[in-house]
């Protein structure tokens, strides 16, 4: 089945019917929508001179104050707004930055599995991205090393190792504070600059945010921030904190790309963080999304048949299930769509082609009803799914030979039987 | 494409335009191609004159079509429910005209062995086949019955779902030891697969139309995959399939490719318009593959493309279908 097969069972997503485990859309409707809407009609009415105007490539000099505001909650407490650049969502950022350092041919290190749309960025640099592994406890540094060392072997240049280290997506895992040390003393050793991708990491359910990579090293470390999570991803609104000298060439990135971010919606987060309770409201998210995924867990433990396994996050958005052996999530999708039920199949989050046997199930948006309900499908679908392997699994073709002689499978036209087995207009020569 | 002589359609006793609900959507995997069907048809429509509406075949459709009715409904819906017949049948319990084929046909139609089943019976030319439900192979034993397919059928085989469309899920198989992934595979499109010898030619669709006077057939489009097989990805990527309407085939074979596909129609009951797929093979006979009552109309769909290869406007013949729907009932 190809990507544009999968885009076809998708659109299927839309409908009510489904309850979709596949998108990773924040619930915005817990925002305070009026608050909000009338804070950007005054933005208009009353600042529309300054909101609906061209601004700043580097971003508006009050947002950036406001985002190392933001970041010193993870510990980052020395960042200086001349070096944040506001970008169009993290994922401008993200790509800002591969094209400032990404020739055609260099390697990417990249957790396995990744986030998808770092791939896409990836690949349009015709970048080739090495697979790292991680566990429950989010990157391996040991595998991290033997990458290096492999690369090196190989004469390979490795320009950056991209990680999400909080809630990961698609993993939903989180890197230890052991890790973070050992990661960041990996970078030193290994002259290894690292794009730490954190969209999610205020948004956790158990405990206080863990620092940043890029609070223990300030060099080496290069942080994308995002309000999609936080506050809301219509908004656009996305940074890159970054040493001054890289600062200046993705001012100029940034520039050629998109000329500024669009004024309006800086002004409307920096007016949200100068006058809403924003970190009130990052706490009732983190509760909305605490509930839905307690419902996500409950219902996978009492329902996912013998082999299913999937790792327990503890804040952002994601479970990440694996199979029982033998299943494909991508060949399983159509009986899923068929069944009501959406995930994101696994092989979207490798840059190899692997990873046919896991799935990314959402529980941000979905109601804890409906999660539970998605679940209930999705088990039934899997059950089906072994039972059609418990089927064609370990077939020994080739072996039976009891055709009678003279019905042999050469085409002889219209005499030969074959006739559909369930009509009563079977037919020819038998 | 030819320009319109006609003035744009209107209801008999009304001066108004006529107002035309085209369904599109569904919940099933077909809902993006008939999204783009749907959306094709009422930009046509609006062209030809009429006032035409997308709709999706949804909990609002039946008390919108109660609150303002349409003069004719177009069904754009690809896959279930919009082919199997059971939308068709509510129309009807609605009261509700609309263009194409009546539900039996469909549910005959949609049952692609059992349509086979028909065409066979009335001397129409198709490739062997086998369809059969998991149970078949899990109470037999999946390796015994897959080896007989094999003795019967031969190898390449065609793999695909026994109802459906847009060719999901097919899959052209050329090794014995290819089939039981190929049947994993397909069995998660529905209950029962089906597997046909693999026939090697020219692949042609074969459109139909009735406009009022019996069933004419349009030229032939001929389809040529650049992979070979004319799967999902080949059909709807643009560039990945090149087409040539009227397909090149000898002027004889053209004649026997059309009279087969009005037969198809024929027999298998349908009305107004119908796309039956061929395999033209060297040898100059035709083989039925399967036939859709409700045909892509998308850009890259064969079926604007015979209407255009005829010399149609695709606006107006939708639009004298719904009229002489809307004229007469059921």
């Amino acid at each position: 089945m190809k990507s544009s097969e999968i885009r076809a069972l998708f659109s299927v997503v839309s409908r009510p019917e489904v309850v979709s485990l596949a998108g990773g859309m924040p619930a915005v409707t817990a925002l305070p929508l009026d608050a909000v809407g009338s804070m950007i009609g005054d933005l208009v009415s009353g600042m529309g001179a300054q909101t609906l105007q061209y601004g700043s490539g580097q971003g508006d000099p009050r947002l950036r104050e406001r985002i190392c505001d933001v970041m010193a909650l993870e510990g980052i407490t020395d960042a200086s707004p001349s070096e944040v650049v506001v970008t169009v969502g993290s994922q401008q950022g993200l790509d800002l930055v591969t094209r400032v350092f990404v020739d055609p041919g260099d390697v990417i290190l990249a957790e396995a599995p990744s986030y998808v749309g770092a791939l896409g960025v990836f690949q349009s640099a015709q970048a080739r991205v090495r697979h790292v592994a991680m566990d429950d406890d989010g990157l391996i540094p040991e595998a991290l090393e033997e990458a290096l060392i492999e690369c090196r072997a190989n004469g390979d240049r490795v320009k950056f190792l991209y990680t999400v280290p909080n809630f990961h997506n698609p993993a939903g895992v989180t890197l230890t504070e052991p890790r973070r040390q050992a990661i960041v003393a990996l970078a030193e050793k290994y002259d290894l600059l690292v794009i730490e991708d954190n969209p999610y990491g205020l948004l956790g359910f158990e405990h206080e945010p863990l620092r940043a990579l890029r609070a223990r090293n300030s060099e080496r470390v290069i942080y994308l921030g995002s309000f999609s999570k936080t506050f809301s991803p219509g908004l656009r609104v996305g940074w890159v904190l970054a040493p001054l000298a890289v600062r200046e060439k993705l001012v100029l990135a940034t520039e050629a790309q998109v000329l500024c971010p669009p004024s309006l919606t800086q002004y409307a987060v920096a007016r949200y963080l100068d006058t809403q309770p924003w970190r009130e409201q990052i706490k009732l998210f983190t509760e909305l999304y605490r509930e839905r995924r307690d419902a996500c867990l409950e219902s996978l433990s009492a329902l996912m048949p013998e082999g299913t396994t999937w790792t327990r996050p503890d804040g952002g958005f994601y479970v990440w299930l694996k199979l029982p052996s033998g299943l494909d999530a991508k060949l399983m999708q159509p009986r899923a769509v068929n069944a009501l039920v959406a995930y994101v199949p696994g092989i979207g989050f490798y840059a190899d082609g692997s990873g046919q046997e896991y799935m990314r199930l959402s529980y941000c948006y979905p109601e804890p009803d409906q999660i539970r309900e998605g679940v209930r499908r999705l088990a039934r679908v899997i059950e089906a799914e072994l039972d059609l392997h418990s089927t064609f699994d370990a077939v020994d073709t080739g072996t039976f030979r009891a055709v009678r002689p003279g019905a042999d499978g050469g085409f002889t036209g219209s005499g030969t039987i074959v006739g559909p087995a369930n009509s009563n207009a079977y037919e020819g020569g038998r | 494409m030819t320009e319109s002589a006609a003035a744009p359609a209107r209801t008999p006793e009304a001066e108004h335009p006529l107002r035309a609900v085209v369904l599109a959507g569904g919940l099933t995997f077909e809902r993006e191609v008939s999204l783009s069907s749907g959306t094709q048809v009422v930009e046509e429509l609006t062209r030809a004159g009429l006032d035409a509406e997308l709709r999706d075949a949804d909990a609002e459709l039946l008390p919108g079509l109660a609150a303002s009715p349409a003069d004719a409904v177009f069904i754009a819906l690809h896959g279930a429910t919009g082919e199997d017949g059971a939308l068709r049948a509510v129309l009807d319990l609605a009261g509700v005209p609309y263009v194409g084929s009546p539900a039996a046909a469909c549910r005959l139609a949609w049952d692609k062995p059992a349509a086979k089943s028909v065409v066979r019976s009335a001397g129409i030319t198709t490739p062997d086949w086998v369809a059969l439900p998991h149970s078949t192979f899990r109470e037999l034993g999946a390796g015994t019955v897959l080896d007989l397919m094999v003795a019967r059928l031969g190898l390449p085989l065609m793999v695909k779902p026994a109802s459906g469309g847009s060719a999901l899920g097919v899959q052209k198989i050329s090794r014995v030891e290819d089939l039981p992934a190929a049947m994993v595979s397909c069995f998660a499109y529905g209950d029962t697969v089906m597997v046909e010898r693999y026939v090697e030619g020219v692949e042609v669709a074969l459109a139909v139309i009735d406009l009022g006077d019996g069933p004419q057939a349009l030229p032939a489009v001929e389809i040529a995959p650049e992979s070979g097989v004319f799967d999902y990805t080949a059909r709807y990527t643009p560039g990945l399939t090149e087409y040539h309407a009227p397909a090149r085939i000898a002027d004889d074979v053209a004649a026997r490719a059309a009279a087969l596909a009005v037969r198809v129609h024929e027999v298998l009951g349908l009305a107004d318009l119908s796309r039956t797929d061929a395999m033209v093979t060297p040898d100059g006979e035709v083989h039925f593959l399967e036939v859709n009552v409700s045909p892509g109309l998308t850009e890259t769909s064969m079926f604007p493309m015979a209407v255009e290869a005829a010399g149609h406007d695709l606006g107006d013949v939708i639009a004298q279908l719904l009229a002489a729907r809307a004229g007469r009932a059921r």
